[in-house]
């Protein structure tokens, strides 16, 4: 087999120098009845050009050659054929997590670099070197408010995405917190009032997104001070990492937690993706995840090393600030080099591009009779409009146009039927963006 | 390093210095020893309560944390507060500068029952002698 | 000091700086396509207090200084594609690079999750085909693929004990983990609302029987079992150990990393394991990139099916597979979407590589480790007996009487072209080296390996002194970890900035 380095002779060689008969002689620690006696039913084997085949097929059974309007946690945006170069690097595909830092410097550098990015970001002090995805990011940014504030009831805005909210409902169950959900007003953000009722001295954090699930950019000033005047603190989730291009950072925020998908990873189907968690110096000890410290060695050359790790389960196992232990290292650095990529002007270009598409698709959307905007507060590069029909039946024409569209609000929002969530990035071009608002006139005008 | 003999010894590893209803508390050499370089220690505020045998704190160094049970019960007057920024006097001098809280105790009575010097110096020497049988 | 050294040696490499030392306005490395809207006046369209005049402090260079940079900061690791990688328990095998291509298929990597599921076909039928894979290696009835990573694995694992307990009117409140567990075991436990009582192992690394009839009450939830354990040795009485636990209405729980001992051999279904999860990123080959992404997904008996969280891929008619979000008694979701599918394509590439095949593999595993484990004994102190399957653990015991340490002996297994291996791990033994070769490695690298470590064993008795200031070789000698420690400097600032604030 092409991965295993041992010809039939070396293994002989080496079952005698053991002092073995067989190789079977030294599985004799499984007891005889549960050896397994045939050989397991696997499909393969496959030669190279075989695994490839099966996947291209596999391939040629989704969405190619369609143009999409979907975004909702997931962003479809432009990557430099360079990120994917720095990745297959064998020295960074192949590496292990950096515990032995004199051999690591790669690694640890370029993560103390992510993690100043992150913070250059999100206006926040500090970055941990990634969570699982944004989702999780979210939840352990809940669990550290809790930890800091010792409190356990959470204010979460019914507007942070569906899934988000699910994930911290599964962990919060068994850890004695108490999930209440907030709504929104009219114009498509927190409802402020809402949550001034709900606020009393037991709450640990309040949890909003910005740009919000339905596109709405939340001004935060009013809710970090109404959470701190209750003792609590402020969870700002951002699912869409390419609005900080244009959109003030939330340095409001004591906790941010960030899905960095955006930036350089290929939406693949839901994952690997890179979770972030931002926050202030002063509450450093109590984040969770590896942190990359600079320092120098004996002969005081500056480098790089994992630090805070009494922090980490590997040493505080039971008392530890989480359970991670593999993050999403090649991922972050995915990150990374695209966003050096970008640098400062490339990303508030995409940001701004972004925005144009948006605002652009709105407008002629809106020159359909029927078609309105739902909610009145700035976006970013998704809204939020109303159709006059359902937007299942408006989608299920649409994909026979070769048209992903927009996210069914209704699905998640019982409240919003005919409301869909329209998603444009700098990957759709004008011409696109035009059929499908011309598919999606025709789609209202189909006989029912 | 020497055991001072008016202190009390836990076998924990915390030292306790009690005149009438105060004292200080800090951990021993030997503690400071199996640590390593501290790096932070996490003591509570003054008016905490200490109950005799819970945690009250910790000291962690690059490699390990250390919880610190309370020798007795009692309330914090003081924590240390050059710990903040060199929490290395644990490392230089764990007896003296490297004390961790002073506190007023709620019985008093109860330090008589530690282990004094020479006990808690024979009581460390069987344990190296276990590690390294 | 190097001319004994057979397998590395000194080469010329480039210093880097950090990417924002390098920064100046003006410069780029991505041109984007011209707008082909009408540009949009943030100014107006977002207001004043809600728009950004761009990432202060962001880089700004060219392509080639990006390119450069990244390129000499990967030559400063050591990684697999290079050598030996022996380090216990993470199953540093090859990542292979068809896998690689597989996954960065157009129709592959541009899939949305939240997509038509009529239009994701091919990503659903990989994902049932490594079910079904999976559901073959470990003898178990269901799996979920979402967990990200080993350790979000393990507390999927436990929610669905939890919710099982729960069911049956109590939830219960301790799991047993051994002394001898990885640490995300304990943490993990604490998360899903459970105590945790450790259970002692015997004075041959094995779970103590005796001891589990005492701990297993009916406060039990579970026992969470590594095997083979971290000291590489099968836990031989596995079906009575969760005869012990059923008895009492417990679970057994097999923490999966070390499959690597047992695919193709064993099955832990067969064994009496209820539930388990796999690290994809150890058995199955998915590169580990510096520290993740991993997958976990965690495969489990029918008894804990209703609980599967959210969503399960099933077959409905005529073939065609879907997303079901319609789950009564589930756990919920532990994660959005459905799991690092990125990662579930290298798995399955793997596979279907080996087919029936994996077992050899396995086999190849557990020659190497024993064959190291032959050559070093009596050089190194070998604590537990047992045979080992596909890691082996000495202790320092022998060098310690030079005062060499397994770390120091780790760093200067680097100066010898290797990585070191995991030290002073498992717990339960003191100064451990815990040694896992996996099946990547050659006859030749085996040997290499072999003559490093018997040279610094010589070392360590004859000039100590170069083994505890290990290693000489490498860019930057041992770091001052004290010092991040106790100041930490968690990211770069600008020096204007700083000697402002000073």
């Amino acid at each position: 087999m092409r991965y295993l380095p041992k010809s039939p002779a070396e293994r002989e060689e080496m079952i005698a120098a053991i002092g073995a008969k067989s190789i079977d002689d030294l599985f004799s620690s499984i007891p005889e009845t549960y050896r397994l006696k045939k050989p397991l039913n696997l499909p393969g084997p496959l030669s190279e050009t075989e695994v490839i085949q099966y996947f291209q097929e596999r391939a040629a059974e989704n969405s190619t050659g369609y143009t999409s309007f979907l975004g909702a946690g997931v962003y479809n945006h432009l990557r430099s054929v360079v990120t994917d170069v720095v990745l297959q690097r064998g020295e960074f595909l192949t590496s292990y997590t950096p515990y032995q830092a004199e051999i690591s410097q790669g690694t640890l550098q370029a993560i103390f670099e992510f993690q100043t990015l992150m913070c250059q970001l999100t206006g926040q002090e500090v970055a941990n070197a990634s969570m699982w995805d944004g989702s999780t990011a979210t939840t352990e940014a809940v669990l550290m408010a809790e930890r800091l504030t010792g409190k356990g009831r959470v204010l979460v805005a019914r507007s942070v995405h569906p899934e988000y909210r699910e994930v911290l409902r599964t962990y919060a169950k068994n850890s004695g917190l108490h999930i209440e959900e907030i709504g929104f007003t009219p114009d498509g953000t927190l409802d402020t009032r809402a949550l001034q009722n709900a606020l009393k001295q037991d709450v640990c954090a309040v949890v909003v997104q910005s740009p919000n699930f339905f596109g709405a950019i939340e001004t935060l000033a009013p809710l970090a001070d109404a959470a701190h005047a209750s003792g609590a603190l402020l969870v700002v989730a951002i699912t869409e990492a390419v609005s900080l291009g244009v959109v003030s950072p939330p340095v409001e925020a004591d906790i941010v937690a960030m899905e960095a998908q955006s930036f350089g990873l290929a939406p693949s189907y839901g994952g690997p993706y890179a979770g972030v968690i931002a926050s202030r110096e002063k509450f450093v000890r109590q984040m969770p995840g590896r942190l990359t410290g600079q320092t120098t060695d004996s002969a005081g050359h500056r480098g790089f090393v994992l630090t805070l790790a009494t922090r980490e389960q590997h040493i505080r196992r039971e008392k530890a600030t989480s359970n991670i232990c593999t993050n999403q290292a090649l991922c972050a650095l995915a990150a990374t080099v695209h966003l050096t990529l970008l640098g400062k002007e490339g990303l508030r270009e995409m940001a701004q591009h972004n925005l144009s598409k948006a605002h652009y698709t709105l407008a002629e959307l809106e020159k359909i009779p029927g078609v309105k905007r739902t909610f009145k507060a700035p976006f970013f590069n998704e809204f939020t409009v109303e159709f006059p029909r359902s937007v299942k039946i408006v989608n299920a024409y649409l994909l026979k146009e070769k048209f992903v569209g927009p996210f069914v609000l209704g699905s998640a929002y019982p409240d919003l039927t005919k409301h869909a969530l329209v998603c444009v990035t700098e990957t759709t071009s004008r011409a696109e963006i035009d059929r499908f608002v011309a598919a999606v006139k025709r789609a209202l005008e189909q006989p029912l | 390093m020497a055991y001072p003999t008016q202190y009390r010894y836990t076998k924990e590893h915390e030292w306790i210095d009690a005149k009438n209803d105060s004292a200080t508390i800090g951990i021993t050499d030997y503690a400071q020893h199996e640590l390593g370089d501290v790096v932070f220690v996490e003591v509570p505020a003054a008016g905490s309560k200490l109950t005799a045998g819970k945690t009250f704190g910790s000291v962690e160094s690059v490699k390990a944390v250390s919880d610190i049970y309370a020798p007795v019960s009692g309330e914090v007057t003081e924590p240390n507060p050059a710990l903040t920024n060199t929490p290395d006097l644990i490392n230089t001098d764990p007896h003296g500068a490297g004390w961790l809280i002073k506190i007023k105790l709620s019985s008093p009575a109860e330090v008589n029952s530690l282990m004094d010097a020479a006990a808690y110096e024979a009581y460390i020497e069987a344990k190296q002698k276990e590690a390294s049988a | 000091m190097n001319e004994h050294i057979k397998k590395a040696t000194r080469h010329t490499n480039q210093n880097e700086g950090l990417i924002f030392e390098k920064s100046s306005p003006g410069k780029r490395a991505f041109d984007l396509p011209p707008l082909d809207v009408p540009s949009t006046d943030p100014e107006k369209s977002l207001g004043t207090h809600h728009r950004r005049e761009g990432v202060e402090g962001f880089p700004e260079v060219s392509e080639i200084e990006v390119l450069r940079h990244f390129t000499r900061l990967s030559t400063w690791n050591f990684a697999i594609d290079l050598g030996m990688y022996p380090l216990g328990s993470c199953t540093m095998k090859y990542n292979p690079r068809v896998n690689e291509y597989v996954a960065r298929l157009a129709g592959i990597a541009t899939e949305h999750p939240l997509q038509p599921q009529e239009l994701s076909q091919g990503c659903l039928k990989i994902m049932r085909l490594l079910e079904k894979c999976i559901l073959e290696i470990t003898g178990m009835d269901v799996v979920t693929l979402q967990p990200a990573a080993g350790a979000q694995g393990e507390l999927t694992g436990l929610l669905l004990i939890r919710a099982h307990h729960e069911k049956h009117g109590n939830p219960r409140k301790k799991v047993l983990i051994p002394d001898s567990a990885h640490g995300t075991n304990p943490a993990t436990a604490v998360i899903a609302g459970y105590d945790v009582e450790n259970i002692k192992s015997n004075a041959e690394g094995q779970v103590d029987l005796a001891k589990l009839r005492e701990q297993v009450t009916e406060d039990v939830a579970a026992l969470m079992l590594t095997n083979p354990s971290t000291l590489g040795i099968f836990e031989q009485q596995i079906p009575e150990i969760a005869e012990i636990l059923h008895a009492k209405g417990a679970l057994l729980y097999m923490d999966g990393a070390n499959m690597n001992a047992l695919t193709g051999i064993t099955r832990p279904g067969d064994l009496g394991v209820d539930v388990m999860h796999l690290n994809l990123h150890k058995t199955f080959s998915t590169p580990h990139g510096g520290g993740g992404p991993g997958a976990g997904p965690v495969a489990m008996k029918k008894i804990l099916e209703p609980y599967l969280p959210t969503p399960v891929l099933v077959e409905r008619e005529g073939g065609r597979l879907a997303l079901d979000f319609q789950r009564k008694e589930s756990i919920g979701r532990v994660k959005a979407f459905s799991g690092n599918f990125g990662v579930l394509v290298r798995a399955l590439a793997y596979i279907l590589a080996y087919g029936p095949g994996v077992r050899q593999a396995t086999e190849d595993a557990v020659l190497n480790a024993n064959y190291i484990r032959k050559n070093l004994e009596g050089v190194y102190d070998l604590p537990y007996t047992r045979p080992s399957m596909h890691e082996v653990v000495f202790s320092d015991a022998a060098q310690k009487r030079h005062g060499v340490s397994t770390m120091d002996i780790a760093k200067r297994l680097i100066d010898y072209g290797f990585h070191p291996y995991t030290t002073a791990f498992p717990l339960i033994v003191p100064g451990a080296l815990m040694i896992e070769p996996t099946e990547s490695e050659s006859k030749e690298e085996c040997d290499l390996f072999i003559d490093a470590m018997k040279s610094i064993a010589r070392e360590a008795q004859t000039t100590p002194d170069v083994v505890k200031t290990a290693p000489h070789t490498t860019r930057v000698r041992r770091l001052d970890e004290v010092g991040a420690a106790r100041k930490p400097i968690l990211r770069w600032k600008p020096a204007k900035r700083s000697e402002a604030a000073d």
